[in-house]
């Protein structure tokens, strides 16, 4: 005997992540889920990012890792609301599902923030297949990887609304074809916007902080 | 990297669709559909699903996977095409931004279930 059922396996997380979209929309705050592999840099580009736009921009972070609340101390500098996942109480996922995101939330209070940004666990595969409900996802890629790295993720970059190439200021110690990273980037996601930034000297750093005001302007303003 | 989640879901969506008024339910077939950009490995998938499903209804179950292309379609001159290449660029006109229509699914389709013993 046969019984259909047709029926997404990820839906809870789906309805979880629309639940969150909901709560942020109340809330007027705009949600970045920042994805990269571990070691690209989303700690220091968020410290610095947030140095730019706070206090203007009321900020508030939820920091994801297995292990070690280190990412959120050194956020704590930034004077910015941080709270940190850690996931090794839930297994050890190597992604932060919806319902995690829920929590975490609810517990920083969105009340008085216009900006959150979500630091996800280090992965290029993973945290790229969960909704969490946010406004955009950003992807970071750093030179010191390989410029293959979009064609080898390509659901990541696909699922990306922007991606920073990060550590420009590493250049002209390394092989790294920035050009070509770039380009492959747009083989799997045509016209993405790419910010070629480094976190360490803050080159390039004003298209990229633009971007993130626009898109906290356009969400408050609603 | 995230198999033993999908299958944990799929063991609870097959349990729920099993009829209440069975006696000794057996199934013997989840039919899937997964798509080639959907990071789920195949044999990871298999292995996680074969622990948790020991003593139960499900044990001893095949997954039986249809594998679901990836299909784009161009937003600027709407041409649809299957790609089996990290290369979503319309082949057309190169520029312009990309929708993808399928292969990103992880569905349960249905389950087969052992006639019941007279």
């Amino acid at each position: 005997m046969e019984i259909n059922i047709q029926k997404r396996v990820l839906a809870q997380n789906e309805t979880d992540a629309d639940q969150n979209r909901a709560f942020f929309k109340e809330k007027n705050v705009f949600v970045l889920n920042m994805m990269s592999s571990p070691g690209s840099g989303k700690t220091e580009t968020l410290c610095k990012t947030l140095n730019h736009l706070m206090p203007e921009i009321r900020v508030g972070v939820i920091v994801g890792d297995v292990c070690t609340t280190n990412d959120a101390d050194r956020l704590l500098v930034t004077h910015a609301k941080v709270t940190q996942i850690n996931t090794d109480q839930f297994g050890g996922d190597c992604h932060l599902a919806a319902h995690l995101i829920d929590a975490s939330a609810r517990q920083l209070g969105c009340d008085d923030l216009d900006l959150l940004i979500v630091e996800n666990i280090g992965n290029l595969v993973c945290p790229a297949e969960f909704d969490i409900g946010e406004d955009a996802k950003a992807v970071v890629l750093s030179v010191t990887e390989g410029e293959d790295k979009p064609l080898k993720y390509p659901l990541m970059f696909q699922v990306a609304d922007i991606a920073i190439l990060n550590k420009v200021d590493l250049l002209p110690f390394l092989d790294f074809d920035a050009a070509l990273a770039v380009d492959n980037m747009r083989k799997v996601h045509p016209g993405m916007p790419v910010f070629e930034i480094s976190a360490k000297t803050q080159e390039g750093f004003e298209p990229w902080l633009e971007w993130l005001r626009n898109k906290v302007k356009e969400k408050t303003a609603r | 990297m995230h198999e033993m989640g999908i299958a944990e879901e799929l063991v609870k969506i097959a349990m729920d669709a099993i009829p209440g008024d069975m006696t000794d339910p057996k199934v013997e077939i989840l039919n899937l559909r997964i798509g080639k950009l959907a990071s789920v490995v195949e044999h990871s998938l298999t292995f996680c699903f074969e622990i948790i499903t020991k003593d139960t209804p499900l044990e001893n179950a095949r997954l039986v996977i249809e594998s679901v292309p990836v299909k784009i379609c161009c937003k600027v001159c709407h041409q649809e095409w299957e790609v089996d290449s990290p290369m979503f660029k319309c082949p057309d006109c190169e520029i312009g931004e990309v929708e993808m229509i399928c292969g990103r699914e992880i569905e349960i389709t249905s389950i087969e279930l052992a006639d019941e013993k007279a």
